[in-house]
Order: C-alpha cells, then structure tokens, then sequence
C-alpha cells in the first residue's frame, strides 16, 4: 500500500510538468517564470526517472502478466462450459455420443450394481499417522494427487510409503491408508483420469453412489494383509452383500483393472474358505452374489517387467515414481541416490511379487521356445486389416519377413548380453549361481544410509549371476532368491507361481495360492461370466538385455543395457527390452491367456464348472 | 519475459513519435506566440528525447502497482511454505488426542459419526444443461462457487420437487460420502475434521470409523427410500462390530442427526418393508453409546422464523454466505424469495419445528424458561461436575428474578404489544375464521412461494390474532404452507404421545420425535446430551407485516426495531433463552435431564442419560482460531472437554467414569417446571385405582404402595404424578 501512496505523491510532478508546458505556450511573457518550472519539473522527472530502475521494470512486466493471465482466467472461468465442445464439432464435425449417452438414447438402465477394483499404484494412499516429519499432513494424500510432498520433503516421502521389510506391514509409527470411496482412483494425478470416465458414463444409464463401489485398498501390502490389517476383503463382502440387497436381488458386476484382477480372484476363494482365514460365505456365495466379473487389462500370468522392477528398478509402470522426476532420478545427481531409495521402497511392497511371471517355462518359454516366438514386431504398422487370430495361430502369412530375421528368444527374459540372447542355446556357457557364495559384506563402505540387499552379497555374488548368462521365468524365482533374499522369503509366503498338478490337492486351501490361476479353481458358479477385456498393439516388454554396472560400491550391480539395439527398423528389441504385443504394460499372453485357453479349451482342470464363458 | 519487455520499450518508442508530433502540429497552430517561445520549446523538445519520456499513464502504473503486489504475495507464499510446520516459539497446546494416548488410551469401540443439517456435502449425478460439467462436483460444501457463478442453476439443483420431497425430473443430487462428507464445511471451516484427527491420534482409522452421510435435505425415510442411507448404516455398524472384535459402536451424531439417528434406532429393529427387520435386540447388540452433541430433540425455534420469512442466521446459511446478495429487491433477483421457494421444499427442515407443544415451549402465559433474567452469558462457569444432580440449586444461576416474566411461549408475536399483553386481553386463535381466500390470479413472475395464493385479507388476520405458542404455530404455518406441511407431516409429527403402546406409533412419521417413541430395549446402552451453554439463543420472536404491498413479496418480517429493556432478553424483535447459538436448553437437555432419566415411559428399559454441558468461552486470541472452548452449535465440535470426553467413551469409559453429569445451566429447574407424565398409562391408572383403595382405606398401604414404587421405577416421578399417594406412604 505504502508503495502505491508513493507513487501517487511522484503523479503532481508529471501533471505540473504537463500543466507548465501548456502555459508557456499560451503567454510567452512570462517565458522566464515558465523557464523556471520547467527546470523544476525536469529535476523532478529527473529525479523520478532515477528511481525508475530495473526493479521497476521486472514490477511492471510481473503485473503485466499477472493481470493478462487474471484476464484469461476470468474468460475461461465466464466461459459457457460448452464452447469448448462447440468449437471441436465445428472443427472436426458432430463428435459421437460417449457410450454413456448412447446407451441411455437406447433406453438402458442401471440393473446390476457395479464393484470397481483398481490395480497397482493407481489408487491414492493417505497418512493416518506418520513421524514428526510429516507433520500437517494428516489425512492428506501421499499417492496420487499432485504429488507435491515428493518435492518438498523426499526423504520422508520416502520412509513413510516404505513397509516394514521383515513384517510387510506399516513401519512403527506410520499409517499410510488407502483413500476411500469412488476418488481413491477416479484420477490418479489432476487431470490423469483412471475410472473417472467409465464412472460417467455409467452414471449417465443411472448408476450412482448406491450402485457403484470402489473396492480401494492399500495396493501396497500383499493381497491377505489388506484383511488382516485393514479388513478391506471384509468390507468389499459386507459392501457387495448390502448392494445386492438393496438393489432388488440383482447381483453384481466386478470390474477389476491390473491387479485387482489378481486382487478379486484372491477375493473369491477367500470368500468362500472357511474363517479365519477367509471370508466364510459358505461354497456358494460367489453364485449367488457376481454375475460378471469384467477383468481390464488383467496380469493373470504376471507381467515381465515386474522382473526388471524387482532386479533393478528400472521398469517403467511399477516404478511411476520414476516417471515423475525423471531428472531426480538420474543416479547420484546430488549424491541423493535415488534409485536405490526408491528399490528399497519397492521391495518393501508385497504386491510387487504378485506379478512376477507365473507359470513357470511352461507360459512363457524356456532357453529355445516361446509362445510368441513368431510374433511380428512391426505389428503396431499394420492398421489392424486383418484378425489376429491368424497370425498367432502361425500359419505365416509374414513368413516372408521371418525369414530375413531370426527367431526371437522371449523364453530368456533376462539375458547378460546381446550376443547371448541371441545365440543357440547349446553355445551359451553357464555357470550355476545357485550354490555361489556371497562376497564381503560391501554395505560397510560408504554408502551412506541407502541400504539395499544387493550389498549383502559382495563382488562374487554379483559375477555369479552375471556368469549364468540366461534366466528363463523358472530360474527367475531363484535369481531373486538369491539377489533378495528377505523380500522374497516374506513374498513367498503371501504369493506363488508355480503351476498346480493336482488342484485338489490339500496345501493349496492356503491363501498365497489364491491369487495365482494357475494354482486355484474357479469358483462353483456356472452362471457366472469372465470377461477378459485388454488392449492390444502396443509393444509391450517382453525381455531385457541386461549388463552388470561398472561396478562402484554403491550402485546397483545390473542394469538394461540400453544400447542393444536389433539393429534394423523393425525389430522387436530396443533398447535392451524385447517387445511383443499388449497394453504397454501387460502382454497380450499374460491377460488373455486364462479366458483364451486356460479355461476354454485345453485343460480341462481348470474349467471345472464355468459353463459359458465370454472371451 | 524478455519478449514483454521488448514490448514495453516498444511501446515507449511509439509514444514518443506521438508526443513530438503533436507538439509540431501545436506549433504550427500558435505560431505568433510559440515563436517567442521557440528556444525554450527546442529546449523541451530535447529534454524529451533526450530522456525517458514520460511515458507513465494509467495503465503502466496499475501494472506496476499489480507487479508489486503479485511479487509481494508470491515472496509471503513462499515464506510461508518454506516456514517450518511448528514455529519454535509457539507452543501449541497438547490436544486431547495426544494427551489420551500418553495415558495408554486406545481405540477399542468403532465409531460411527451422523452429521447434522447443512453441514453435509452434497454433489451432483445428474442435472440439467446449465450444470454441465459439475458432474461429481459439490455444489453444497466446498467452495460454493456456482453460487456465484450461476445462481439460479444452483437454486434449481438443490430445491426438491415440491409434491414428493424427492429428486426433481432430470436431477440428482447425492450426499458425498466417506469422511471428507462433512470434516470441512468449507475450506478451513471445520465441522468434524477435528473430532477425526483427535480420534486418529489414539488408533482410529476407516477401518473402525464411518461417517454415515444422508442427504439431509431428505425426511428421514425418504433417505433410505431413495439412497438406501439407513440400510448402509446398519450394513456398515454390524461390519464393524463383527471385524473389531464383537466391540459395539458407539454413535456420534451432531445437530438433527441426532433425530436422524433417533429414527434409525427405531427403523432397524421395526420389520421390513417399513424397517430394517433387526429385530428387537440389535440395538442392544450392537451400540455402546449414543454422544448427541448439541441434540435437536426438541426442535429449534429458529426454524419457525425461517419458514416464515426464511430470516434466521445458523440454518439459512445461504444468507450469511452473501449477506449483499440477499438484500431483497436487489437487482430484481428477489433473492430471499427463490432462497425461501428452495428452502420449503427440503422436508428435513419440518423435523426441525418445536415439538412437544405448549407442554414443553409453554403457553401464552407460562414457559419453563421464564423465572430468571436473561444474562446467562456471564453467568461463570462455576464447574459444577456435580454428580448430585437433584439437589443441584439452580437458584443461584439466575443472577436475579425478573418482576415480570418474558413469556417466551408465544414464539411468534405480532408486536412488541401482544408479545407482552397478558393472555386475557389477546383475541382468541381460531382458524377457522380463516376462509379459503385464494388471491386470485395475480403471478407477478417466475418465484412462487406459497404466500401468492393467500390474500392480502388473509395475510392480516393472521397478524391479528397477535400471539402463537408452539402449538398454535403449527396451525398458523399449515394454514400459510398447506402444501409443505401436507408433503412433510406425512413423515414428521410433533405432539407428544398419550399411550406410546397404541398400535399407530409404529408408522415411521413418529420414530424422529422423542416424545412419541420409547426407546430401544437396551439396558446396557448410555445416552449423553453434550452441548454448550452460555450462548444467547433465539427463542421467540416479534414480527410484524412487511409494509409494502407489493406482489411476490413474503408479507411477514421480524420487527427488528423491538428492543426491551429485558436486560437483554429481547434485542432486535427476538427474545432469546441460553443455549449454544441454535438450539435452546430445553430442547437439547430435556430429553436427557427427566424425560429419559431413569426408566420412564420414554425409555422403558432406564438406559443410562448424562447431560454434559460445556460453557463457552470465546476464543482468546486469534491463534485459537474458533476457540478451544467454544460452546456454539457447530465450533462445540472443536472443544476439547467435548472431544476428550468422545474419545474416553470410544476407548472404553462409561458415563460414571467421565464424572456422570457436568451441569452449568439451569436444565434442571426447567426440565422440573415442565409437568410431562412420565409413566406409562397403566401405571398412572394404577395409581388412581391405588389412591382410590387407600382413600376408602380398605388395602393394607404398605403392600399397595411398593409395588407401585418398584412398578413405575423411580419414586421421585412417581411423586409428580400422584403426590397424595406418595404423601400417604
């Protein structure tokens, strides 16, 4: 305020310097007088002019802009909301309806309530409690949102979305809580929509908060501890049963996305297994109470980069973190090493183990073979002229191109070395790291206080690994095993991988198996559908070339060894990563698989009693 | 920026074309008499280029002036978030929270919460073209920034239709659910965000708290009806009670929802289709406690004003929201008539109306309040945390009588006159004189209120019959409101009940008024009434006709000019009585000081009643923000007594281990004046079948008089009822 009064004082001068000018003109006679205050005015411009300096300037463009950009919003905020979609139609012509419109012109309504179960990392996490650092964040989002916690104070982002590393569970004096209700995953970040818009459209044909659900749970912890710390399995039984009574008898629709597929799969033998451990709803609660279940996008046979994830925090999707600052993340800018921060976090995370390929050599390959060994990389060029169940079927149309370019070993999910990926199987030298022992004890030195498992196991440990050359999804188990000891000791108790040979067989009543297909029935429900509904032509990891770090104490010893390149324009390996067909994250083998095959045709086990199945 | 800046050189450039050129044509034009002047123009002229020109005007220096503010702020911003989250020197106060844990205290019942009135967000599903794009958007709570925006779209969404009390065609508007509901009202304005924080701080989390919102715009039934709200209560309490251990719930509702939950109690163990089918035992089952913080039992005067003339403060917030806006007749928007058109559609608001009649508001001559003075805010809060509440002497509370009595029974009077008259000298009520004059069809507009169709004739005679209590008022508003009142008496009765096992007590209509329902059968279950005192309350008012006489007008206004010499009982047209703000004494206290108390007819099972009162005491400094030991309506719910004694309860105390009760006002005195038959029917004819046996003097007395003392529960009620018997014992 004080500033503008002394603006205002400087205004007289200006306007008697102008009133000066205007007299002079008139009466000449008194010229001298007027040569007097006209020397007067130029002090004081003069002395006005001085003070305009480059403060001043940099003020006015500030105010120049603030007041510009206050103008626009003001327009946009006046702005009908519907302009914006005026001037699209006029550009591009009438837009079509959203599936929501559409379907209620056609006069359909809500029947059946909904359930919707989000997958990993796109559901917000809160604090509950959390150390002195993070004071004033009470209730506030630690995931999802605008993040802004991770700039402001990283290091105690950092320790407060860690579990505890033996437990698994909340770290004393932390609770993190997954947010609650339909905005746990409406949008992830402002403006990055998740199941904002399915939830529109289906409240267009009716649906509201009664009918609808958001089955949230912290994603974090493994799919058992969700009931045993927070009874989020309790809570999605209570919520379905009050929403099929209350909605006439009509049974649900679960639409699980990523792994809330594995989650809801793990929902219906727990809900039906006897407590404690489960959920005691009796054989036939599923029956009686789903009618669909609308898997998207779903990793039922796990995702391959969960691998690269755990071995070295480089994936794309499970490590969003990275995404956010990329920049910050670039080893030791700062000496913060942050890459190591944010694997130690990550291998705190059960869930991160649900997604490890299951299924063993069997799915996805071993050494030579693989299921999708003739798959097209240039697939994505081609404008989907033609069903792609001719392709996957072999018969090769391409075969034209197949034969300028050699078969893709997608069996050698990590191979050390471009060279080694390629070559025959017979040629390769390995070395079994299983029996090696582990070095010194590298954690002594100077790494500060970013401690990940990797220093336990000393030089030796990091070449015997290297030197096995080639890891297939059977031997993948072990490796981590062995680079990691206590996270996959407190995984395996929650999560399993393998392949079931006979499903009757007692052991696999326990929960770790719940989550896996390939380890659990279905439940008895024969009017029950599953739907698998997932994108399609986009190259998707597959396998990775990895090479061990130029090893300093400190880093993590393996890295995707970006410079392998396929070497021509349409090969499926860039970057060191092995692509094949899917959603960019989960490949087309792993989401369709268990609808395609694993319950329609080939093995019988496993299609007990589903009689109609929609793929 | 650099850009911009390039521009403002430009800028400046260009000006100083301009200027010199005008000053040739100004030459030209003055020839004879600039030639004198030439040398001293020449001299300016070179001064001008030679320097900066002056190239200030208006909208540089605005610019300049908005640069430095914009800096200025942007500098504070950043200071403040730089700003460590405890400054060292402030010593924030332990809150109850931490104080409760450092003692070992740990959750143990769940905790359900029950918003009250307004303070619940409410969003938008469905709507009309205007709203386009506030899908999911809260147009109640938050921001309230399509208020502004777009007024008369927001007005639309938020009334209901006028014949169901449900959605409008088209519209649909939804209580948001979850805690955030109703932790902020608006951004920093708190509601129950506190209560939560302090419940976290001693283990609580959604796992074991639930916050049960309704659309409280709704009756109570139709919230079930349409958004099944009572059902998920229920859901939501037995999962909570089954996966915390078999621990009960305890409830925690605030302002009407304490109605609300009133309703619940009765609608769980009613059978379907009308109830929940619970069965007679689930409230024993499942509920510990029951904390009603500020309770509404009663009702609240205030809504009667509001209905009339929607002029009261706390529940038309929409009022002090944009007190300039709702000036009427301001830019033609007769605001206060499209508030009161969209506020009479809400049927909640009927379950507000004083219930319970002349026997508990009063009558023209008599009300339970009106034996002491009015300045009951000085009163000290003198922490009686007495437990003998029957020997509590009230006396010394009322810092003197009053030669003449306020009668505040007469809730609406039609002036200053025939508030004060004595009952003789008033006309007679009698609503029959009030023919059907419909005004003919004179709609001058758009807003219809019901106050169109009545006539200017029938709008005095109104006024003419000068004084209403509370049971004359629900007449006069039928009589002004008929189609409200006919939609809302469907779900909301307001009398008090004659035999409460008379078979028509089972409709839903009765389940939200304490007087006529009983209470659960649950021994073991604790009912407290916590709210402030020590606040004025508006109580009655004085009203008079508006004076002009045009149409769409509301004809009846508060008199603010009637001010009495009451020692303040009456200021600006409204008497007031203690309360917190909103809800008088009688209203939140009574049910729990004597109609509960003990086992009456009310409560047939003796359910435990504490009254815990909190004294308010405004806030001290700003950095208290609204107070640590506030006693108003909504900011109670940041006082830490209230909270530390909600936290004890949830981890385990019972209301003898809080201290029993904590009395500052005169509940006590009131609640004995008010002469409310607390036995059930079949006692009291007992007692005269008794009375009638002593006095012929055939029964052998002490063997009549014990079973009637054991029978009916507490001697002391019996007492009120049948004097002479108990004398002969």
């Amino acid at each position: 305020m004080s500033l503008l009064r002394r603006r205002k004082n400087s205004e007289p001068g200006k306007g008697s310097s102008e009133s000066s000018e205007a007299t002079f003109l008139d009466e000449a006679s008194i010229k001298e007088k007027d040569r007097g205050r006209v020397e007067k005015s130029q002090r004081k411009e003069q002395a006005k002019n001085k003070k305009w300096s480059c403060v001043d300037s940099c003020c006015w463009s500030v105010g120049w802009i603030c007041s510009i950009w206050w103008f626009l919003l003001f327009f946009y905020n006046a702005m009908p909301a519907s302009i914006p979609q005026y001037v699209t139609e006029a550009i591009t012509g009438p837009l079509p309806d959203p599936p929501g419109v559409k379907l209620q012109k056609e006069g359909l309504k809500a029947k059946h309530p909904v359930v919707f179960i989000p997958g990993i990392v796109t559901g917000g996490l809160e604090l509950w409690e959390g150390h002195q650092c993070a004071e004033g964040l009470f209730r506030k989002r630690l995931w999802g949102g605008n993040f802004g916690e991770v700039y402001k104070r990283p290091l105690c982002w950092v320790e407060h979305m860690s579990l505890d590393n033996v437990t698994g569970l909340d770290p004393p004096g932390i609770r993190v809580r997954p947010v609650s209700g339909l905005v746990a995953a409406d949008y992830f970040a402002p403006g990055y929509f998740v199941w904002a818009v399915l939830i529109a459209n289906l409240a267009r044909i009716g649906y509201e908060g009664k009918t609808m659900y958001m089955a949230a749970y912290d994603w974090r912890i493994s799919f058992q501890n969700t009931e045993v710390r927070d009874l989020t399995l309790s809570r999605m039984k209570s919520n379905i049963e009050l929403m099929v009574a209350t909605n006439g008898g009509n049974k649900v629709i679960v639409i699980p996305h990523s792994m809330g597929a594995l989650y809801f799969l793990h929902f219906m033998k727990w809900v039906e297994a006897p407590s404690p451990m489960g959920g005691g709803g009796g054989s036939d609660w599923c029956s009686k109470h789903v009618k669909a279940v609308m898997n998207i996008g779903a990793p039922f046979l796990g995702v391959p980069k969960a691998v690269s994830g755990l071995f070295s925090a480089e994936a794309k999707d499970i490590a969003v973190a990275r995404a956010i600052a990329p920049a910050v993340l670039d080893k030791d800018v700062f000496g913060l090493q942050t890459l190591q921060h944010v694997m130690r976090m990550t291998r705190t995370w059960d869930t991160t183990m649900s997604m490890i390929p299951k299924g063993g050599d069997t799915i996805w390959g071993d050494i030579d073979w693989s299921p999708e060994d003739d798959y097209d990389c240039s697939i994505n060029k081609q404008k989907n002229n033609d069903t792609h169940t001719g392709d996957q079927n072999g018969k090769g149309f391409k075969g034209g191109v197949d034969l300028v370019r050699k078969k893709v070993h997608y069996g050698r999910i990590i191979s050390f070395g471009k060279d080694v990926a390629k070559m025959h199987s017979s040629k390769i030298e390995r070395m079994d790291f299983r029996g090696a022992i582990k070095g010194n004890n590298l954690a002594n030195t100077s790494c500060q206080d970013v401690w990940t498992e990797y220093h336990d196991m000393g030089i030796e440990g990091i070449k015997a690994v290297a030197d096995y050359k080639v890891f297939t999804t059977g031997s993948i188990l072990d490796l981590l095993n062995y680079v990691a000891p206590k996270m996959m000791k407190r995984g395996d108790a929650h999560f399993s991988h393998g392949i079931s040979d006979n499903l009757d067989d007692p052991k696999y009543a326990h929960y770790k198996y719940w989550s896996n297909p390939l380890e659990t029935k279905l439940p008895n429900a024969p009017e029950m559908e599953i739907f698998s509904l997932y994108g399609v032509g986009i190259p998707t990891e597959r396998a990775y070339i990895y090479k061990s770090t130029p090893a300093t104490d400190c880093y993590i010893p393996f890295q995707i060894d970006t410079s392998a390149d396929g070497g021509y324009k349409e090969s499926c390996l860039k970057g060191g990563v092995y692509s094949v067909d899917g959603d960019e994250t989960v490949p087309a083998l792993s989401a369709g698989f268990m609808s395609a095959k694993g319950e329609l045709r080939a093995v019988p086990i496993y299609n007990t009693l589903i009689g109609d199945l929609v793929s | 920026m650099g850009s911009i800046l390039r521009f403002r050189k430009l800028c400046y450039a260009k000006r100083l074309n301009i200027q010199s050129y005008e000053s040739k044509k100004f030459d030209k034009k003055n020839d004879g008499i600039v030639s004198s002047s030439e040398a001293v123009m020449e001299e300016l002229k070179k001064r001008k280029l030679r320097k900066q020109p002056q190239g200030w005007r208006c909208i540089d220096s605005c610019c300049w002036a908005i640069g430095h503010l914009c800096t200025a702020w942007w500098l504070l911003l950043f200071f403040y978030h730089i700003l460590p989250t405890n400054l060292p020197g402030l010593q924030v106060p332990e809150s109850p929270g931490q104080k409760l844990r450092r003692e070992g205290q740990t959750a143990l019942h769940p905790v359900v919460l029950v918003p009250g009135i307004v303070t619940g967000g409410l969003e938008l599903w469905e709507g009309r073209p205007c709203a386009e794009g506030l899908f999911r958007k809260r147009l109640w709570g938050g921001s309230f920034a399509e208020i502004f925006k777009r007024p008369i779209c927001w007005l639309e969404h938020l009334s209901l239709d006028n014949e169901t009390g449900l959605d409008p065609p088209g519209i649909r508007i939804r209580a948001v659910p979850g805690l955030v509901a109703a932790d902020y009202f608006a951004p920093g304005y708190f509601v129950w965000a506190i209560l939560i924080e302090n419940l976290a701080k001693i283990g609580y989390e959604e796992k074991n708290m639930y916050m049960a919102a309704y659309d409280w715009r709704l009756s109570f039934q139709n919230a079930e009806i349409r958004d099944k709200s009572l059902s998920r209560l229920k859901s939501k309490i037995e999962l909570m009670y089954e996966t915390n251990g078999y621990k009960k719930v305890v409830v925690v509702p605030h302002s009407m929802g304490v109605i609300y939950f009133l309703h619940f109690l009765k609608w769980v163990e009613s059978p379907p289709p009308f109830g929940g089918g619970g069965g007679p035992g689930w409230c024993a089952k499942h509920i510990k406690a029951v904390m009603n913080i500020g309770p509404t039992f009663l009702g609240v005067p205030k809504t009667v004003s509001n209905i009339l003339s929607s002029e009261a403060k706390d529940v038309a917030f929409l009022r002090s929201m944009a007190p300039g806006v709702f000036d009427s007749e301001i830019l033609r928007l007769q605001t206060l008539e499209h508030v009161m058109r969209v506020f009479r559609t809400w049927d909640s608001v009927i379950s507000l109306l004083p219930k319970g009649g002349e026997t508990i508001w009063g009558n023209l001559d008599w009300s339970p309040e009106d034996h002491c003075g009015c300045d009951f805010a000085n009163i000290k809060a003198s922490g009686t945390n007495s437990s003998d509440f029957k020997t509590n002497n009230s006396d010394a509370k009322c810092s003197f009588q009053l030669k003449e009595r306020v009668k505040y029974g007469r809730i609406i009077s039609f002036g200053k006159i025939a508030a004060e008259l004595p009952s003789s000298q008033l006309p007679t009520l009698s609503f029959k004189e009030f023919l059907l004059k419909k005004k003919a069809n004179s709609f001058c507009g758009e807003v219809w209120t019901e106050y169109d169709e009545l006539s200017r004739e029938s709008i005095r005679e109104v006024a003419d019959n000068k004084a209403y209590t509370a049971e004359t008022l629900l007449n006069l508003i039928r009589h002004l409101a008929p189609k409200m009142m006919q939609r809302a008496e469907d779900h909301f009765s307001h009398g008090i009940a004659n035999d409460l096992d008379d078979p028509k007590y089972a409709h839903y209509k009765y389940w939200s008024n304490p007087l006529e329902t009983k209470l659960p059968n649950a021994p073991d279950m604790e009912i407290y009434c916590l709210y402030g005192v020590g606040i004025p309350t508006e109580r009655s008012y004085i009203y008079k006709i508006s004076p002009s006489d045009r149409c769409k007008s509301i004809p009846y206004r508060i008199d603010g000019s009637a001010d009495g010499t009451h020692n303040g009982c009456l200021k600006n047209g409204v008497y007031f009585v203690d309360g917190d703000e909103s809800v008088p004494v009688i209203s939140a206290g009574f049910m729990c000081a004597k109609a509960w108390r003990g086992k009456t007819r009310f409560n047939p099972s003796g359910m435990a009643t504490f009254n815990r009162e909190y004294h308010h005491k405004p806030p001290s400094s700003l950095l208290e923000g609204r107070g640590l030991e506030s006693g108003a309506h909504v900011d109670i719910m940041g006082n830490v007594g209230l909270i530390e004694d909600v936290l004890r309860v949830a981890a385990g105390a019972t209301g003898e281990e809080l201290g029993g009760d904590r009395i500052h006002s005169d509940v006590v005195r009131m609640s004995d004046r008010i002469n409310l038959r607390l036995v059930s029917l079949l006692v009291t004819i007992g007692d005269v079948i008794s009375l009638l046996v002593i006095i012929s003097g055939a029964g052998e007395q002490g063997r009549v008089c014990h079973p009637l003392t054991n029978g009916s529960g507490s001697r002391h009620h019996l007492a009120m009822t049948s004097n002479a018997a108990v004398a002969r014992c």
